[in-house]
């Protein structure tokens, strides 16, 4: 493997350190859960994916043989990552009735679905429960 | 639904998804790595079983119109998350968290079909200081975390001219 292959890959990888490294003070360094969630949402997606392109190219450069892994990865975490940040963003909303008041309107003429019932929806009890709590 | 069913034709409940299939053997083949005939034989079995038993939850095929936008599309969020990630980074390491103007932004939304939504979802949370956090209860207007936006209209502005504009004519 050429220096110049060895030396762009060595970036790579410790440009994705730094990325991932970011994410974990932003985790640490900021105040509340809904801020928290961008740290690991952003600031992990280059750092992973500098780490795995570094990955690529070291294999091509090792072995000569193009590995398809790491774009697999890559499509697996755009996938993922938004859901699980909604998943964790609407427990919050849940978990706290209390931040009700702060979010914006709407504009419709229903509320948020976490908190009102849409058209055509039976309220039934837990719905009726959270309704009652905010 | 049930007359619907019987109406379908030999290709419609065997291969009810072509396009999903195909993902899936290609996908399948990127996971093994190197090419091998019984591992073609594999994806092709996957390819073919996990469509039809997994048709009922999603009847409509997915409703994409224009391929080349879509790809277009997927290399202009790539470039934006990099931006993304750089611009957070930043606000982590050189802003106070006191200084940062964190708000929630509504986003009303002209798209319809739900699969348009949740890519204009995802692709917000994938891109400069946003989160999608939740949906009005009638589907029209997206819930979104800013983390630092001292003008709430520019915000909502730019996700709608960015993104769901180019979403508008891939799906519809």
């Amino acid at each position: 493997m050429s220096f110049v292959l060895e030396f762009i890959v060595s970036l790579l990888i410790v440009l994705g350190g730094v990325f991932v490294l970011v994410g974990s003070v932003g985790l640490v360094k900021l105040p509340d859960l809904m801020t928290r969630l961008h740290a690991p949402t952003k600031a992990t997606t280059l750092g992973l994916g500098g780490v795995l392109l570094g990955s690529m190219l070291f294999f091509l450069g090792a072995e000569g043989e193009l590995s398809i892994h790491e774009v697999l990865i890559t499509l697996f975490l755009f996938i993922t990552a938004p859901v699980s940040a909604h998943f964790i963003a609407k427990a919050w909303l849940h978990r706290h009735p209390e931040h009700k008041g702060e979010l914006s309107p709407t504009g419709r003429r229903y509320g948020w679905s976490t908190y009102d019932p849409g058209p055509g929806d039976q309220v039934g009890e837990g719905r009726r429960d959270a309704v009652r709590r905010s | 639904m049930a007359t619907h069913k019987n109406e379908r034709s030999f290709l419609q409940r065997w291969l009810p998804h072509p396009l999903l299939t195909i993902v899936l053997v290609v996908l399948w083949m990127l996971l093994l790595n190197s090419f091998t005939m019984g591992g073609l034989v594999m994806g092709l079995f996957l390819g073919i079983v996990i469509p039809i038993i997994t048709s009922n939850f999603w009847p409509e095929r997915p409703p994409i119109r224009a391929y080349g936008k879509a790809l277009a599309f997927m290399l202009l969020v790539a470039w934006d998350v990099i931006v993304a990630n750089i611009h957070v980074a930043r606000l982590i390491l050189f802003r106070r968290a006191d200084q940062l103007h964190t708000r929630w932004v509504t986003v009303p939304l002209e798209l319809d079909s739900p699969e348009a939504i949740t890519v204009l979802a995802g692709t917000i949370t994938m891109t400069p200081g946003t989160v999608s956090s939740d949906l009005s209860a009638d589907g029209r207007s997206l819930l979104v975390h800013c983390l630092d936006a001292p003008d709430a209209e520019e915000a909502v502005m730019q996700m709608k001219s960015r993104y769901e504009t180019r979403l508008k004519e891939i799906f519809q």
